[in-house]
């Protein structure tokens, strides 16, 4: 890691230290924000946090570690989250497992190469009537279709960013 | 002194030290309740444990992840009883009693429950009874005989999950034997504030583990053992040097020297059936020249050297402070004798490292000195000298592997060796500890003083030092200050002691020290500032408070132990650990003390003929500071 960047890590972890707190209890809401802004946790970031809260590097990484939604390792720009339980199942999941899994060239789990898409199962998130629903950042996809599925990632490779996947509209919460 | 002995986090506090607790004879409504525990009334303050109620009328709960040293966690749930109108069953350790409630210990329901427990640990854990250190001081092992499991009902593990981490010189971690009870992680966390150790993931895939999943000897770790003094199973261990003992033990051209520390003493009986605090000395020196060491040394000899170098550094240093009044004076001085400490602060505070004073500590003084000293007057060639120490302490083992440690030429201390290890050893040989004859230590340096023996309980170091520095600079006898030399103040399980003690005169220069100093004139009438710590979570809250240049920023003398009670309680020392067992070490070791004719450091004429045969330039002069001083590297917390 670049010096500008450990700079830069260690400015935003001070700032939000500051606006969020800096005792035990703030340590997720700032976990959320350095994943939210750096795509994950490095573990330079784990020590820095810890050092702002007077905790141990190792209970960050114990907290880390724990949630599925913070990451330590760089995961894709993308991370594609499938919903696999009952509900979803039941709907027609594994198609559009399949259809992510050969339209990306990777399985659940992996990031592909250019470190765009990661792919990975979810647990119920809560829109069991709307079945199978699938995660994208943090944008939720319901009814997804194996076609629908080549629309999201066709607007995922053309987008700089998650705002450009707005132009496929229905759907999204 | 309360305000920071206070815990800031109440929630985790020690299960002796809860908060939430009203005293029995409380103002409060309903601050007493009675319960009845299977079929007996116990009246108890509210807020008691379950566990705690029932230990009061003698009625045994078996524990797993409960330890009194650590705040209640509540996740084995081995200690499951009934309690009449809930549904589930309680926990013992973790339930407060806040009404009048009837209680089961041992119901059909709580009985199946805890062999099912059981059980499912069973499934989960790798490795054989017959090849675990643990054989035979396993609390799992007890469990599962005392509740009767003759067979693996959900299987067992066939083929281990996880290597097993010797990375460390002193504390070998196999996770496959791990039960996930978490004492390890409170040790750590808690009790030593070092963090280390923490459950790493969820749900079934949860391990212990350290920061990145990196191998123990990469991570922040001050090797105290403290985590393996309170592993329920053999987990955690330390590094175990014996094979290579008995090798050197069985080479003829070895001469094989073994120093041993006041605390072992005072608990190695533990080992062999005996109470916690009968001391076990002189049939130790039987004992092991038995088992087939050449010379048995007091590790007390270097214990009054380190008190005469400690000592007039910190004369040096006031002199400094006050008469030359230039350069930097690090003030106050830390003593260097806990390895584990000088871990800790090399990590945690790197800055502070000038505070250290340079003096080594007693077991690599000793390694040095008979490399040098001894291979001189008995005309052994150094390298044929194995050099093993007999430590109360796993972080010892780091220590006499460090790289500086070398400076007789050779690796100054070959082998540290723990309590246990001993214990092993002696078993090993056949050898019965307890009825041994008694014998002496050998010479040259067979006499020791009180003041050596105290280094094994917390506020020795400092008591020592107190007794020679009173002595030498006062002139007077330091019996007419304090009865019977006791320095009470300096004495007890308090986590921080804090004492002021004022010179009120001084007497002449004494001749040890006369090429150092002219008079005394500038102690005179100065209030000495000195504390004692131990435990390096209260070592931290020091530290913090002389930082924002607090009360302890005006000490002179800061006495740091890493373990809670001193070497006493040392990661090296008999399994298992509580407040009354190290209690029960610290009588031994006081009651040896006053055994002793000789009981201040500036009185041992061992001490005193190696100053004048072969250390000739006197303490801290240019030959002791290339055998007996170090320097340390200042490590810091970040993990590469």
């Amino acid at each position: 890691m670049l010096v500008t960047e450990q700079e830069r890590l260690r400015d935003d972890i001070a700032s939000w230290a500051q606006d969020i707190g800096s005792d035990r209890s703030a340590l997720i809401p700032i976990l959320q924000e350095i994943q939210g802004k750096y795509g994950h946790i490095s573990d330079f970031a784990m020590q820095i946090v810890a050092d702002k809260l007077g905790i141990h590097p190792v209970e960050v990484y114990s907290v880390v570690s724990f949630y599925s939604f913070l990451e330590f390792k760089p995961a894709g720009r993308f991370v594609i989250r499938l919903c696999r339980t009952i509900a979803c199942d039941m709907l027609g999941k594994d198609k559009v497992a399949t259809q992510l899994e050969n339209d990306l060239g990777i399985e659940f789990g992996e990031t592909t190469p250019d470190g765009k898409f990661t792919l990975e199962w979810a647990n119920c998130m809560g829109m069991c009537d709307q079945g199978p629903a699938l995660l994208v950042n943090d944008r939720v996809f319901t009814r997804v279709t194996p076609d629908k599925v080549t629309q999201i990632l066709e607007a995922c490779r053309k987008a700089f960013g998650i705002y450009a996947l707005g132009s496929i509209g229905e759907g999204h919460l | 002194m309360s305000d920071i002995n206070q815990l800031d986090d109440k929630t985790r506090a020690p299960v002796s030290q809860r908060p939430h607790r009203i005293e029995a004879g409380g103002e409060g409504i309903g601050a007493n309740i009675t319960v009845t525990i299977d079929g007996q009334d116990v009246k108890v303050p509210m807020g008691t444990t379950i566990l705690e109620a029932a230990e009061k009328i003698g009625i045994r709960i078996p524990t797993l992840c409960h330890h009194k040293d650590l705040c209640v966690a509540g996740v084995c749930r081995i200690c499951s009883v009934q309690v009449d109108g809930m549904r589930t069953l309680q926990a013992a350790c973790a339930y407060p009693i806040s009404q009048p409630m009837k209680i089961h210990t041992h119901t059909k329901k709580v009985r199946q429950a805890r062999r099912h427990i059981l059980d499912l640990m069973l499934s989960n854990h790798y490795g054989e009874c017959y090849t675990c250190g643990r054989n035979g001081n396993c609390e799992l092992q007890s469990l599962a005989q005392e509740y009767g499991v003759d067979f693996f009902r959900f299987g067992k593990m066939e083929e281990p999950i996880f290597e097993i981490d010797r990375s460390s010189h002193s504390v070998i971690r196999d996770m496959n034997k791990c039960i996930m009870c978490r004492r390890c992680v409170r040790t750590c966390i808690d009790l030593q504030e070092v963090g280390c150790l923490e459950a790493i993931g969820r749900g079934d895939e949860t391990e212990i583990g350290t920061f990145m999943d990196k191998p123990l000897a990469d991570v922040i770790c001050i090797n105290c053992g403290q985590c393996i003094n309170r592993c329920p199973t053999g987990a955690l261990r330390a590094n175990d040097p014996t094979d290579d003992v008995w090798r050197a033990i069985d080479d003829p051209k070895k001469h094989v020297v073994i120093q041993t520390a006041p605390a072992p003493r005072a608990a190695i009986g533990e080992c062999f059936g005996l109470e916690p605090g009968v001391p076990m000395t002189f049939e130790m020196n039987t004992a092991l020249r038995m088992a087939g060491f050449d010379k048995v040394f007091d590790t007390n000899f270097t214990a009054d050297l380190t008190i005469i170098e400690e000592g007039t550094e910190l004369l040096l240093r006031l002199k400094q402070a006050l008469v030359d009044k230039k350069g930097p004076v690090f003030l106050p001085q830390f003593t260097s004798c806990s390895p584990g400490w000088i871990k800790y602060i090399e990590h945690f505070y790197p800055d502070m490292l000038d505070n250290l004073s340079s003096a080594k500590s007693p077991q690599q003084m000793f390694g040095a000195v008979i490399k040098t000293y001894y291979a001189q007057l008995h005309n052994i060639d150094p390298k044929d000298i194995v050099t093993v120490a007999l430590m109360p302490c796993s972080a010892k083992k780091f220590e006499c592997n460090r790289p500086e440690m070398m400076d007789s030429g050779f690796k100054d201390v070959d082998y540290g060796l723990t309590t246990r290890e001993l214990a092993k050893m002696l078993k090993e040989a056949g050898i019965d500890l307890p009825r041994m004859a008694k014998s002496d230590f050998d010479d040259p340096f067979g006499t020791a003083t009180g003041s050596g023996v105290i280094f094994g309980a917390t506020g020795g170091v400092m008591e020592a030092a107190l007794r020679t520095v009173i002595e030498l600079v006062v002139g007077i006898k330091v019996e007419n200050l304090f009865d019977h030399a006791n320095i009470m103040p300096v004495r007890g399980f308090e986590g921080i002691k804090y004492v002021e003690l004022t010179i009120p005169d001084v007497g002449p220069v004494p001749d040890i020290l006369k090429g150092l100093f002219d008079s005394w004139d500038f102690l005179k009438g100065v209030t000495v500032k000195v504390a004692v710590v131990h435990g390096t979570g209260n070592a931290k809250k020091v530290l913090d408070n002389i930082k924002a240049g607090g009360k302890f920023a005006e000490c002179h003398f800061i006495e740091f132990m890493a373990c809670p009670g001193g070497c006493l309680g040392g990661g090296g020392q008999p399994i298992p650990t509580t407040p009354e067992i190290r209690a029960a070490r610290a009588k031994a070791i006081y009651a040896e003390d006053e055994a002793y004719e000789i009981r201040k450091s500036h009185e041992n004429p061992a001490v005193l003929e190696l100053y004048t045969k072969f250390l000739t330039e006197g303490p801290c002069g240019h030959k002791s500071h290339k055998l007996l001083h170090t320097h340390y590297t200042p490590r810091g917390k970040y993990i590469a």
